[in-house]
């Protein structure tokens, strides 16, 4: 066992903390209140190679591993839950499936500007009738000579305005026992009859591009179609499974945010002729919230560790988004309560973390849809 | 070109420093790339970009320097040379650095040494200028801007806010103040390549040095900490009241005038 972070992690982490707090953290509360999406800071993430992390450079990416991009998510997370979320979304939704999936050609055309950071990409499950029960797809991908049409409406795609591409799934004919086959493809967002509109108005990650995509008749080659054309559902989920551990790195940053904030201001605050932080009904919130903190964080690692040396992970990957974005909620919700009426107020910025933690109990499978994960994996 | 920057780790002031024994308390302290030294990297690496050759970063310090090193790697330095006098050295001070940096630069040929300006821990601005008159070169402290054409550097040196226009010929050893860059953030694949990039580690002893050569001349008293800032005090009443009392406050409480 050894519990340390390599040099290169901790290094990775230094940068990106002096990042996060130097770029992102003044403009934090302007990225929430206005909705708007920070395209120039993913620039800057993208030229220092913050979105190619988990590749290899043969695909444009830094050849790091994935406790290293648990690393980036959390510290992004710690000072900005929109830019976390889009982050998060754009490696492990957007790039990470082709690089799982994808043949030779896909991955040079397709993920390598996604690896260099030079687009965004997008992953497009989620349908108005079909959430956390994906196999009620109901857009098609037929057949027509070398080329699929697709029909179909998704929603909740994360950067999908700003995207190059977006995976969609879709329906694409029936497998021997008569169940629909789900596969993926690869959809250029330039391709005529694709139609993407962004007027969510968010409770939270409001500087997170969330967009509808409306597929009329989109045509794209079959040489689109990503892996097994068999296993679709199959692939989906395991690209969730790696998903899930970026969302839990983000929960993590939340909390430890939240933490911080708390830690800080129970310090200062003077009540009753003390720090509020001697008052031992303040003490335990503190102390509850830091176990949380650690422990998530060490699910997080403890998953991302098993994905990195090739061993199964589906269950610490739901253990870990179902604890750590909980822990997410918990922590941000005493922040506010230990800054009593300030904490209320968007300038102290734990209201915000409560708002974007919200978020991370339902994205990428709801806390429920973790229980049922981690129920089916025990055997029920 | 040949260059080379003199960096060392310190403990971020930023962060919550303790003292006990007259020591610093290394468990729990942050250490960070003293943030002028960071100022040399960078414009170690944009000079040579222009100008071609090759950037050795230099450290006196531990193993643990590694990291501050690594990262000036990851930054684009080529080279990185750790002299670690852990076991030799029991408490440098300037005259024991700039003496084994003597040492280390007695085979080679630098066109160009950059240095941070001060340390923010010890803030004694010392070895460089003291490095450069054991080496018989000539230094400028404090620069904001460094153009170097054919064997001359023509630098801006600040002086308390003005500036003042250095023309000196190489070889030279400046040390950089803020405002000379804006130093850059390591990227992804520049850490990840610093694994690869070599590491030379001394001793004093590969530098022909014996203890008592590098011992220090100056000796730590005491080690304390600033007096924690009082809560300020709002005066109150009629301005000229207010004056005559700030006045007498200043003379007989704060002891000012
Ligand atoms: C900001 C944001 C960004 C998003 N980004 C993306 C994206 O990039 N790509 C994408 O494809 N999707 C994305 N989504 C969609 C997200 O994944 C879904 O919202 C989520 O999976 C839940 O689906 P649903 O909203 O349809 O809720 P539903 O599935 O309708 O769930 C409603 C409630 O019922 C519960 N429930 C459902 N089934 C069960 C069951 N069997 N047992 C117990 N409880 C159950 C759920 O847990 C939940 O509490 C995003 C959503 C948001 C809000
Ligand atoms: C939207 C809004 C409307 C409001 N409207 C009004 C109004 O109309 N009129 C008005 O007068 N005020 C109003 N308030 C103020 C509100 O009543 C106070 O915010 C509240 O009483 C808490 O005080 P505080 O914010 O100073 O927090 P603090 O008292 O500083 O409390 C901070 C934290 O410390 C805890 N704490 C404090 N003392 C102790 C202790 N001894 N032991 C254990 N824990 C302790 C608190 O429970 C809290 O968790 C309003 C506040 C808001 C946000």
């Amino acid at each position: 066992m050894d519990f340390e972070l390599t040099k290169e992690q901790q290094m990775i982490q230094q940068m990106v903390k002096d990042f996060a707090e130097g770029i992102i953290k003044p403009r934090a509360i302007e990225i929430d209140k206005e909705a708007k999406f920070p395209i120039d800071i993913f620039k800057e993430m993208g030229e220092l190679g913050l979105l190619g992390i988990p590749f290899p450079e043969r695909y444009g990416g830094s050849d790091g591993d994935t406790i290293s991009y648990a690393i980036a998510v959390e510290e992004i997370g710690k000072v900005c839950g929109s830019t976390g979320l889009s982050y998060a979304a754009a490696v492990s939704l957007g790039a990470s499936p082709i690089y799982y999936f994808g043949t030779e050609e896909q991955k040079q055309t397709y993920l390598k500007p996604l690896a260099e950071g030079k687009a965004l990409g997008s992953f497009g499950l989620t349908e108005p009738n079909a959430g956390s029960d994906a196999r009620g797809t109901k857009t098609t991908a037929v057949e027509d000579g070398t080329d699929y049409i697709i029909n179909g409406e998704k929603c909740f795609i994360t950067n999908a305005s700003f995207a190059k591409t977006i995976i969609v799934t879709a329906l694409t004919g029936k497998g021997d026992s008569g169940k629909d086959i789900i596969s993926a493809i690869i959809v250029p967002t330039d391709t005529e009859g694709l139609t993407i509109t962004s007027n969510y108005d968010k409770m939270g990650v409001r500087g997170s591009d969330t967009a509808e995509v409306i597929l009329d008749n989109v045509r794209v080659p079959k040489a689109n179609l990503l892996g097994d054309p068999t296993k679709g559902f199959k692939q989906f989920l395991y690209t969730l499974d790696g998903g899930r551990i970026s969302i839990a790195a983000l929960g993590v940053g939340l909390a430890q945010a939240s933490l911080n904030k708390a830690l800080t201001y129970a310090k200062e605050r003077k009540q009753f002729g003390a720090s509020i932080s001697n008052f031992q009904a303040i003490q335990f919130k503190l102390a509850d919230m830091a176990m949380e903190v650690e422990l998530a964080r060490n699910m997080v690692y403890k998953a991302a560790w098993l994905k990195d040396n090739q061993k199964p992970f589906t269950k610490e990957a739901a253990y870990a988004k179902l604890f750590a974005t909980e822990t997410a909620f918990r922590a941000a919700n005493e922040a506010i309560q230990i800054h009593g009426g300030y904490g209320y107020m968007r300038e102290f910025e734990v209201e915000r973390y409560l708002r974007d933690a919200k978020l991370l109990e339902i994205g990428e499978g709801t806390s429920e849809i973790q229980r049922l994960v981690i129920a089916r994996q025990l055997g029920c | 070109m040949d260059i080379y920057v003199l960096l060392k780790k310190t403990f971020d002031t930023e962060e919550k420093i303790v003292v006990s024994n007259g020591r610093i308390e290394d468990d729990g302290a942050e250490f960070i790339i003293n943030p002028y030294d960071e100022y040399a990297i960078e414009e170690a690496i944009n000079q040579r970009d222009e100008h071609g050759g090759e950037v050795t970063v230099v450290t006196v310090g531990d193993e643990e320097s590694e990291k501050q090193l690594r990262t000036a790697l990851a930054m684009g330095a080529d080279k990185a040379v750790l002299i670690d006098t852990e076991d030799d050295l029991e408490d440098g001070d300037q005259y024991s650095t700039a003496k084994i940096l003597e040492a280390f630069f007695e085979d080679k040929e630098p066109d160009l040494i950059l240095a941070g300006n001060v340390a923010i821990d010890e803030a004694s601005g010392q070895v460089g200028p003291r490095l450069a008159d054991r080496l018989g070169i000539s230094y400028v402290t404090t620069i904001t801007a460094l153009t170097i054409e054919e064997e001359t550097a023509k630098i801006d040196k600040d002086v308390e806010g003005d500036i003042e226009k250095v023309e000196v010929p190489l070889p030279v050893l400046v040390t950089c103040q803020q405002g000379l860059n804006e130093p850059r953030y390591p990227s992804l694949p520049g850490i990840m390549k610093a694994k690869k990039k070599p590491l030379e580690e001394l001793e004093i002893d590969d530098l022909d040095l014996d203890e008592d050569d590098v011992e220090a001349k100056t000796k730590t008293v005491e080690v304390f900490l600033p007096p924690e800032k009082e809560a300020g005090r709002v005066l109150e009443g009629e301005l000229d009241d207010q004056v005559k009392e700030l006045v007498s406050l200043l003379k007989d409480e704060a002891k000012v005038l």
